[in-house]
């Protein structure tokens, strides 16, 4: 089939999620979170917003935490990517998945897999964060269930669990 | 109505020659993208106007800051995250790091770039005044060769830029002699991560036997530019005891009317009267 005017070829892209090697076909300017969640299947990163806003398709693009929504897939290729799915691929949750269990963190849950990541990142950067530095590090992300406080005490929570 | 992906071409050539060129030999269809934090919005609302893209998050040219004894040379696509973390810039031009902790949260701090904001030329962008306060200047590069501009003198009007058609912000330098200064940041908003500023202050100033000389102040939002308040700088330098008292208490007229959004969002926690 000939493509019609305007329309420009997919092409190859080749990146590593969750620690597996991918090679699709994409157009480059598809969202990563559109190809994470149609191609691959990985619904675990969400559409909020869908304009950087509220943090709920948040991945990590070679161990930063980025908005999903806002990254043509071409500029993800070669790269490494997380999400949700691949948090806890060896044990059965994640100490922060766990946390928020406990904590009630969870409720309707569209927030939890960006929540999550944004945790991820900021106690790899920050093992002990004080509840000013957990505030900042999920600022990004929007909650409309838990009014936040159950989620930053499963943050610290994790936190400490880890430390021990 | 989202755009379509197939509808957008995408070329990533990799090196700053090979970008000139393309922007060069098509002036104003390629859309330079970095980070993506604003123009992945405006393309999945389908009102991005270009719908070729180039691009420029992969050029190591524009990614480094560089520090030399007399300034800092900033990369267009050094992201707010790098601002941060830099030791010098963090050191000596904390209004530009605090600007910077205030942009989006983590993730578009992740990826928003210095240049990109410049570029947007969002009169609410929390670096601007920042820059204005720190005398800044932009380099501005094309296939024709390079200049350098004032920041004062880049914005000239709203979202109109001093950028031609074939031009890339390269990068951004601030001089090296405000170390000493103290400064003062201020931003009004609905709250400080993902909210635009309603009101943003930068002030700088020295203080020589008790009181504040060389006066810098600039503001985001209360105008269609970033605007740099020289008159008021210069007519409140003496006696003030505090830079934002000193800006909110300008007498000067066109400055003052201004401040008087500062002062209202100052005294109240968000400007009710901003005209947004």
């Amino acid at each position: 089939m000939t493509p019609s005017p305007g329309t420009n070829a997919k092409c190859e892209v080749s990146f590593t999620v969750n620690g597996e090697a991918k090679k699709l076909l994409a157009h480059p300017m598809e969202r990563l979170l559109d190809v994470l969640r149609n191609d691959l299947k990985l619904t675990g990163a969400k559409e909020g917003c869908g304009e950087g806003e509220c943090g709920s398709c948040s991945v990590l693009l070679d161990g930063m935490l980025v908005n999903s929504c806002l990254v043509p897939v071409a500029q993800a290729s070669g790269a490494s990517i997380d999400t949700i799915e691949g948090i806890s691929a060896h044990v059965l949750m994640h100490p922060l998945q766990e946390a928020f269990l406990e904590c009630g963190g969870a409720q309707c849950g569209i927030c939890t897999p960006g929540m999550i990541l944004a945790a991820v990142h900021l106690l790899e950067k920050k093992p002990e964060p004080a509840l000013a530095e957990i505030r900042e590090g999920l600022a990004g992300n929007l909650c409309r269930c838990t009014g936040y406080m159950q989620i930053f005490e499963a943050v610290a929570g994790a936190a400490r669990r880890v430390a021990k | 109505m989202r755009a379509d992906p197939a509808e957008y071409k995408f070329v990533s050539p990799g090196n700053l020659q090979a970008v000139l060129s393309l922007l060069a030999s098509e002036p104003a269809q390629w859309l330079p993208i970095a980070g993506g934090t604003d123009v992945m919005v405006l393309y999945s609302a389908g009102k991005l106007p270009n719908r070729k893209l180039i691009n420029i998050w992969n050029i190591p040219e524009l990614r480094q800051i560089e520090v030399f004894p007399d300034g800092v040379r900033i990369g267009a696509a050094c992201t707010y995250t790098a601002l941060r973390k830099h030791d010098i810039v963090s050191r000596e031009f904390p209004l530009l790091a605090t600007a910077a902790s205030w942009t989006g949260g983590i993730a578009n701090q992740n990826r928003g770039t210095l240049g990109g904001n410049i570029a947007n030329a969002s009169p609410a962008a929390d670096s601007l005044p920042a820059l204005l306060v720190y005398d800044a200047e932009v380099t501005l590069i094309s296939a024709r060769g390079e200049r350098r501009v004032a920041y004062r003198d880049f914005h000239s009007g709203y979202k109109q830029t001093a950028l031609a058609a074939d031009e890339l912000i390269r990068d951004i330098s601030l001089p090296r002699r405000f170390s000493e200064y103290v400064s003062h940041a201020r931003k009004v908003g609905a709250r400080n991560a993902q909210a635009i500023s309603k009101v943003c202050l930068a002030a700088l100033g020295q203080i020589a036997n008790g009181t504040i000389r060389d006066v810098h102040l600039a503001l985001g939002s209360v105008a269609p530019i970033p605007l740099r308040l020289n008159e008021t700088g210069r007519t409140r330098e003496r006696g003030a005891r505090s830079l934002e008292r000193l800006a909110a208490g300008g007498s000067c007229s066109r400055d003052s009317c201004l401040l008087r959004f500062a002062n209202l969002g100052r005294e109240h926690g968000l400007a009710k009267t901003d005209p947004r």
